[in-house]
């Protein structure tokens, strides 16, 4: 299946970015094949208002399933939730081993955001 | 630890929401300071910071005609939410709101949007803390985007300096502006004044901080200019289960710390200022509990 | 006469110049409308106490999506520069409190598909104090755009009328919008530092309105003189004093105007209005 992890740069040495609506790139990950495309985000990036939710529905199209991330906010969540994508909060890391680690089944999914949307 | 998030409000302007905030910030261990009254800054005044860095602020769109390319079929001005063309095809920069519907209508592309830069932010130091503020350049829509804006930075630099607390000069109102800098804080100290137009706009101001989510507690400041109005606000508050953290009898030490540049803590001694203590140590304890 | 009274500080007596001068015009035969232009915090009714007669909700738009007709393709997210409209593989989500009801993403759908849904968003009341016409908005708690509810006290403006409009303070679009429905702007500051700071924000934005203005001190004996300087410096005409009075203090805190304490109030109020309006004469 495809997932989605929130990510500071493109490629090798791809850092989780902490933020959801406004990080830099979605790594949409294979987890078969363990291949990665970069999605840019950046027209949410700068984007004061609905960035979160900008960004769930980019990550819906995409046809991820699940998305890995540090912070997800309650607008973001709930329209991941509409849409059946689950989410995984207070991920960090290399980019490669988050993906490891969610193949090894290591992750819970969260049942609610875990930050307050900015406005 | 996540750094807590005060914000000094008032509801109606000219209560001593900046001199309590500025006070506030003197007492807090550790704090980053945000100004995010962005339409009528003044805390700098008193924390008279040294900027560290600055940006204009880029947010929204305005349109603009191009007269050459314009054929004047009046598409524009008749679709136009908010009236922002004048019979002459130019945009009046103020009242234009950066929608777009002008470009979209337009059938030869005279009508354009472009970035609109209407403000600028800083990152300070000053003696209390570094302090994130913002001027909203006159006339401008947008003010709870630079709010948000500053409070994120705000909330980085708390990150990186593992501060303790964010302490938040609000704006006047309950509007776009004042929601963007309650939402999301862990409290929000309302700054009242005993006079019935202060004791409605307090009502108002709690209505929109529960709404927003957060707990409030409230500073009733010159309290002896009506304390009949003062008494009812405190037994009001006690009804809606909001804490009365302190009381200020009214000095014009307040218009004169400010005058010497000081916080009112710094400035002097006195009924209102051992008030003014007792009431912000009241708040900063109840925030960390 | 169209006269709006305003301040970049909050606190300065933006209300009790305006209602004390609204009350001075009335007591001089001048038939007035008084505005309370500020609709998220309105105080002036607690100090003119008009006997309401109507009550109205002021609405605006969201856009509604017709789902049969709905292609999903994504035009009106892509249009929307508010983020107010998000398109998923399955459906379009709409933000009412993001949307700036320009109606944009109306025109930009394809298939005809979005429709304006009505959300109200506050009120205006109406009434009469004494032989004051009167009206104020008020915001509903939680919206956070003020905009139509001034469209709509502009709507109620009576042309027959001197009107008197008590401005929100601050400098952004809520008062930029009262400034532009007048003829001449008062501001009303203090001799402070804040008081100074915030006048020199509120005259830049009324300058690059090109709007008429002068300046009122209120406090002015408490305090410097750096209001004086600038106003000097600036070329702004002062066009009233007033000395601070905790009795000033304590009747507003009571809901009285400043009228109440005497009639030498309300001919400094009136003076300043000759001062401002060039004396013309009640239309």
């Amino acid at each position: 299946m495809k997932i989605a992890i929130t990510a500071d740069r493109k490629g090798d040495g791809a850092q989780v970015d902490p933020r959801f609506g406004r990080a830099k790139y979605f790594a949409v990950c294979d987890t078969d094949s363990g291949e990665c495309e970069y999605v840019d985000n950046a027209q949410n990036l700068n984007a004061m208002q609905g960035a979160g939710v900008q960004a769930a529905a980019a990550v819906a199209h995409t046809g991820a399933e699940v998305v890995i991330t540090g912070n997800c906010g309650p607008k973001a969540f709930a329209s991941l939730g509409q849409s059946g994508i689950k989410v995984v909060v207070g991920a960090s890391g290399g980019v490669a081993e988050v993906l490891e680690t969610f193949k090894r089944g290591e992750y819970e999914y969260a049942d609610q955001s875990n930050v307050e949307g900015h406005w | 630890m996540k750094a807590r998030q005060l914000v000094i409000l008032s509801g109606k302007g000219g209560t001593g929401k900046t001199s309590i905030s500025a006070s506030l910030a003197g007492l807090a261990r550790r704090a980053v300071l945000a100004d995010c009254d962005v339409d009528a800054p003044d805390l700098h005044l008193i924390l008279r910071p040294g900027v560290i860095s600055r940006e204009r602020f880029v947010s929204g769109y305005v349109a603009s005609i191009d007269g050459g390319v314009c054929t004047r079929c009046g598409r524009c001005i008749q679709e136009c939410a908010f009236s922002a063309i004048d019979e002459g095809y130019s945009v009046d920069s103020v009242a234009c709101e950066g929608c777009g519907v002008c470009e979209l209508v337009c059938p030869v592309g005279a009508a354009k949007l472009s970035k609109s830069e209407c403000g600028e932010w800083f990152v300070s130091g000053t003696r209390f803390g570094t302090m994130v503020h913002a001027r909203l350049d006159p006339g401008r829509e947008n003010s709870g985007r630079l709010v948000s804006l500053v409070r994120s930075k705000a909330i980085e630099i708390a990150e990186r300096e593992s501060s303790g607390i964010i302490v938040i000069d609000g704006p006047p109102g309950i509007g776009c502006p004042v929601i963007a800098s309650v939402s999301g804080c862990d409290m929000a100290l309302v700054v009242t004044e005993p006079s019935m137009s202060g004791e409605s706009d307090l009502l108002r101001a709690l209505d929109m901080v529960s709404h927003f989510g957060a707990a409030a507690a409230v500073i009733i400041n010159k309290w002896d200019i009506n304390a009949k109005i003062a008494d009812r606000i405190e037994a009001t508050c006690g009804d809606r289960g909001v804490p009365v953290v302190g009381r200020i009898p009214y000095d014009t030490a307040f218009t004169q710390a400010q005058i010497a540049g000081l916080s009112l803590l710094e400035y002097g001694e006195g009924a209102a200022v051992d008030g003014t203590r007792d009431a912000c140590t009241r708040a900063l304890e109840l925030i960390e509990s | 006469m169209i006269l709006a009274v305003a301040s970049g500080k909050g606190g300065t007596g933006k209300t009790t110049v305006a209602t004390g001068l609204a009350l001075a015009m009335a007591s001089r035969g001048h038939r007035v409308q008084f505005l309370d232009c500020d609709v998220e915090e309105p105080n002036a009714a607690i100090l003119l106490k008009p006997g309401m007669e109507r009550s109205r909700r002021v609405a605006s738009m969201v856009p509604k999506i017709d789902t049969a007709k709905c292609t999903l393709c994504g035009k009106c997210s892509d249009f929307c520069r508010f983020n107010a409209l998000v398109t998923f593989p399955d459906r379009v989500d709409v933000f009412p409190e993001l949307c700036h009801a320009c109606r944009g993403c109306v025109l930009a759908c394809p298939e005809n598909a979005i429709s304006e849904a009505r959300v109200e968003i506050g009120t205006i009341e109406e009434g009469k104090a004494g032989d004051i016409r009167f009206a104020h908005g008020l915001l509903d708690i939680g919206q956070a755009r003020a905009t139509p509810i001034l469209g709509a006290l502009r709507a109620a403006i009576d042309p027959q009328r001197d009107v008197v409009l008590d401005a929100p303070p601050g400098t952004s679009c809520p008062f930029v919008e009262t400034a532009r429905m007048a003829d001449a702007c008062v501001l009303v500051t203090e001799p402070t530092p804040f008081g100074l700071y915030d006048l020199g924000l509120a005259v830049d934005a009324l300058r690059g309105m090109d709007i008429a203005f002068s300046v009122a001190i209120n406090r002015c004996d408490l305090g410097d003189d750096r209001v004086e300087r600038y106003c000097r410096e600036e070329g702004i005409d002062v066009v009233l004093r007033i000395q601070n009075d905790v009795d000033i203090a304590k009747a507003y805190s009571e809901g009285r105007p400043i009228t109440d304490l005497g009639e030498g109030y309300s001919k400094m109020l009136y003076e300043m209005f000759e001062r401002v309006s060039g004396g013309s004469p009640a239309r």
